[in-house]
């Protein structure tokens, strides 16, 4: 293995940590503040994605399919709060779960009725669609770059949100207190509209830009939901540095594991290893990591004080 | 002399949240058989330093002894089975299940042997028998039962209480007992409470003054984290340090 | 809610919530229809009924044993399905090995499954409320990630099993009617059992835990102890399900441990009756019947028993069997 793979798995887990980052923000915002568990997020996430391949094919444009996919996956999460998410707030967390597992069952065939069960391909943008150069012998895919871009730029916007504006000590407080934040002026029923909405807009901006790089189907959001909840049990529920941090984390270790352990293992044991022991390793590291943090931090990396 | 020796004693006890230093170096004894009680202004630590006995929070630094024994690192479960036992100021009960189930709960814990997967638990009779008596004790006995949710609030601290005593403890360590009750159910508790005097050594936290004044043998009074005084209850309402702690209004007998 | 105090001896218990009857009028009428069940559809030439009977009593005895932690336990495991699935393949990674007797590959499955609850619990239960759903979540995931990558197990497309189990005793289990009678014997045995626990010492704990978890510490209970126990032992009866379902289907599969199958599980438990000794069964039931009728008439029925799911949990949020039993009081 040498330096130009690691330093291009290295790009590539945070590109993939910058994306979980995205969904992982929006789902411990409202666990910590709505104290909600969510778990049709990924569907947000898939019904997002769906949307911006479909404007995006439709329409020819890729940075128009974003822009509306985002606003049309905006309107499903204002339409769901509204609706159904608004009676769960008070129930139990059972309550919570099988209402937001039977919507997750209702978005998944939903999909299929109206898409139809094959992958939807979008190519990436024409601009972006090449290889950049960042060091002699170092290519790596433009968009991906873009990626990470965004994923920055949105980690930024969201720290500057939070500790900076009004709203966002509106969050803080109702991470804390309810009554609290309601008492600063706060119209909570907003507040959790605004944010549930705000979560499928971040998922749908996830969903989109990982279009051209995943198959858009079915049952995408399934697998990136639970890397989602690793996340935030790893970061603590509520924070979103924790989100951050975890997202990251988890970027590294999963990417890391794929390609890193495998080698270790074939350079330490022998080809027969690596293809056999190797990807099974990968494949539970990222829960030996959170088992891990949870044995010393039960409540995460960054618990938001309740 | 032995006899001299606390029953529960707690050396220096500092407890720190962050910047804050809730508990500034407490130290306090309770002597068997008295009831002690612990009064203070709001923010004095008194809700800390319960936790800290009972086992719910560790201490930053200092220690605690019951009966001589050093029991700061011990758990909640641990401190129950020596026989330190709590009772709690927002009330804390099986509302759905029968006040002799609950108490029944409390003995069940107590004998042990709860390891039975096939004799039926209804057939412990000695056990609810035993229930009952704790139920009469505290003055519940014609409501054994009823479910706890459906008793009056006054019930329902009688009934907390009754969970702790259940536990036959060395030390009951009573967290606000009268909170919320109205004067009728605050004489009965008082009464309750009465009834227990050198049976049972009680460490008592309460903001009823009149309570205060009538139960306890001796009062330590805890202001921002510290002990400012210790003694009987003429020598505590005579102290002008607690008098300026309490601003003289709250010590003054109620009309 | 005047009620005057009776003069009943205080040990009577007329509703006690921690006790818990089998109830001998719906038990027997019920054990009867289950015998007497191969002659009948033998009768109306619908034999294939058979097999799907035994396939529903096993999936009563998986969804009973996650009723006992989560209805009576107040446990919301999201990691269930991954106990029947470890069950399932330990019997079929036997079997690959030449171990084909049932008496010695079903305790395994049971004792393994069991295991994997004990290691999971351990971490898992030291959190409480959300954290403790997803832990159990994503623990589960992991399972079903690790035998999708064991190639050596069959991976991601599932290990066969050559044969049912071997039992000796001149029965030949590949005969659904035996199997049937076998799986009858066991859930029926176990379903006793389950009600024993119940109302044994251990059971009350366990139900008292779940009424108020912070007063049974303060009055010196190791909750945790209790709590991982049950633990154990729900995940190693699923494991035990695990396994009759290999044999029933001869066959195993990772998706059997994913975790939207744990969220079937919890909805067949919610379906039936939380907390209600009869629940794990009513549920899978009713869960059968659902996929059933609407599974043939649309490709499309997880949306239909999602909207069924979703009326349940917000009209009847303790289960179908909730709206049979009289309100409790307040």
């Amino acid at each position: 293995m040498d330096a130009v793979l690691l330093l291009e798995q290295l790009l590539n887990s945070l590109q993939f940590g910058l994306m979980l980052f995205l969904l992982a923000a929006g789902l411990t915002l409202v666990f910590g503040i709505m104290n909600l568990i969510n778990l049709a997020h990924g569907s947000l996430y898939m019904v997002g994605a769906y949307l911006v391949a479909t404007l995006a094919n439709a329409s020819g444009s890729f940075w128009l399919g974003l822009a509306g996919g985002i606003a049309a996956t905006i309107v499903v999460g204002i339409v769901l709060e509204m609706t159904l998410i608004r009676r769960l707030y008070q129930r139990d967390h059972l309550t919570q779960v099988l209402a937001t597992f039977a919507l997750l069952l209702m978005a998944n065939d939903g999909v299929r009725m109206i898409w139809g069960s094959q992958p939807i391909n979008t190519p990436a943008p024409g601009g972006l669609a090449g290889p950049v150069e960042l060091l002699p012998g170092l290519s790596y895919p433009a968009y991906r770059l873009f990626i990470i871009a965004a994923g920055l730029l949105v980690a930024v916007m969201l720290y500057l949100l939070i500790t900076r504006t009004r709203i966002g000590m509106q969050v803080r407080a109702g991470a804390s207190n309810r009554e609290m934040a309601r008492a600063m002026g706060a119209n909570v029923r907003w507040l959790f509209t605004g944010l549930f909405a705000f979560g499928a807009a971040l998922c749908a901006l996830a969903g989109g830009l990982l279009g051209p790089l995943l198959a858009v189907q079915v049952g995408m959001g399934e697998s990136i939901l639970i890397l989602a909840f690793v996340v935030i049990v790893i970061g603590g529920i509520g924070s979103v540095r924790g989100a951050l941090v975890g997202a990251l984390l988890v970027g590294l270790v999963d990417t890391g594991g794929r390609t890193v352990v495998p080698w270790l293992f074939g350079a330490l044991m022998g080809p027969a290893a690596a293809s056999t022991v190797g990807p099974s390793v990968a494949s539970i590291l990222i829960y030996v990591l959170m088992a891990a943090v949870l044995f010393f931090k039960p409540q995460g990396l960054f618990p938001a004080h309740g | 002399m032995s006899g001299d020796r606390p029953l529960l004693e707690t050396v220096d006890l500092v407890k720190r949240f962050g910047g804050l230093r809730a508990l500034d170096g407490a130290s306090l004894s309770v002597q068997q058989g008295e009831i002690h009680a612990l009064i203070g202004p709001n923010g004095a630590g008194k809700t800390t330093l319960v936790h800290q006995l009972s086992g719910a929070l560790p201490p930053t630094s200092g220690s605690v002894r019951l009966a001589g024994q050093d029991i700061t690192g011990l758990s909640m479960h641990g401190r129950v089975r020596l026989g330190l036992v709590r009772s709690y100021q927002i009330t804390s009960i099986f509302s759905r299940l029968s006040v002799l189930e609950n108490l029944a709960l409390a003995i069940q814990s107590r004998n042990g042997s709860n390891l039975r997967f096939w004799r039926p638990a209804r057939h412990d009779r000695a056990r609810y028998d035993a229930a009952a008596r704790v139920a009469a004790r505290i003055g519940l006995a014609d409501r054994v039962d009823r479910l706890a949710g459906t008793l009056s609030h006054g019930e329902k601290r009688q009934l907390e209480v009754g969970l702790a005593l259940a536990l036959q403890p060395r030390l009951l360590l009573l967290d606000e007992p009268m909170a919320g009750t109205g004067r009728e159910e605050s004489e009965r508790l008082l009464a309750l409470l009465q009834s227990l005097r050198g049976k049972v050594t009680m460490l008592l936290v309460e903001h009823d003054m009149d309570a205060v004044f009538r139960l306890a043998d001796r009062i330590t009074v805890l202001v921002y984290g510290r002990v400012i005084a210790t003694g009987a209850p003429e020598q505590i309402h005579a102290n002008p340090e607690v008098r300026r702690a309490y601003l003289g209004d709250e010590l003054e007998s109620p009309a | 809610m005047a009620e005057t105090g009776n003069a009943q001896p205080a040990y009577r218990h007329p509703r006690s919530l921690l006790e818990h009857s089998l109830q001998p009028f719906v038990a027997l009428p019920l054990l009867a229809l289950l015998v007497t069940l191969p002659w009948i559809t033998h009768a109306l030439d619908a034999d294939f009924y058979t097999s799907v009977a035994s396939r529903m009593l096993i999936l009563a005895l998986a969804a009973t044993s996650l009723n006992f932690i989560l209805g009576f336990g107040g446990m919301v495991s999201f990691g269930h399905a991954a106990f029947v699935g470890v069950g399932g393949y330990t019997v079929g990674i036997l079997m690959m090995n030449g171990l084909v007797s049932g008496w010695i590959a079903w305790p395994a499955a049971f004792v393994v499954a069991g295991l994997f609850a004990l290691m999971i619990g351990l971490v898992s239960l030291r959190t409480r409320g959300v954290y403790f759903i997803m832990i159990t979540l994503a623990f589960a995931q992991m399972l079903f990630y690790l035998m999708v990558s064991l190639q050596q197990y069959g991976g991601e497309d599932g290990l066969p099993l050559a044969s049912r189990s071997r039992l000796g005793l001149g029965l030949d289990l590949a005969r659904d009617t035996q199997f049937y009678y076998v799986v009858l014997v066991i859930c029926t045995l176990l379903f006793i059992a389950f009600t024993r626990v119940l109302n044994s010492r251990f059971g009350h704990v366990l139900q008292a835990i779940r009424e108020n978890e912070t007063r049974m510490m303060a009055l010196g209970f190791r909750v945790y102890h209790y709590k991982l126990l049950a633990f154990t032992l729900a995940g190693a009866v699923a494991g035990l399900a695990g396994a009759l379902l290999a044999n029933q289907s001869s066959f195993v599969s990772p998706a059997l441990l994913n975790w939207t199958e744990s969220g079937v599980m919890l909805v067949m438990v919610i379906l039936g009756g939380v907390g209600h000794v009869y629940g794990g069964f009513a549920g899978a039931v009713a869960y059968l019947l659902i996929e059933e009728i609407s599974s043939g008439r649309t490709m499309y029925w997880h949306f239909w028993l999602g909207a069924i799911l979703l009326a349940v949990v917000l009209l009847a949020p303790n289960g179908l069997l909730s709206l049979l039993r009289r309100k409790e009081r307040p």
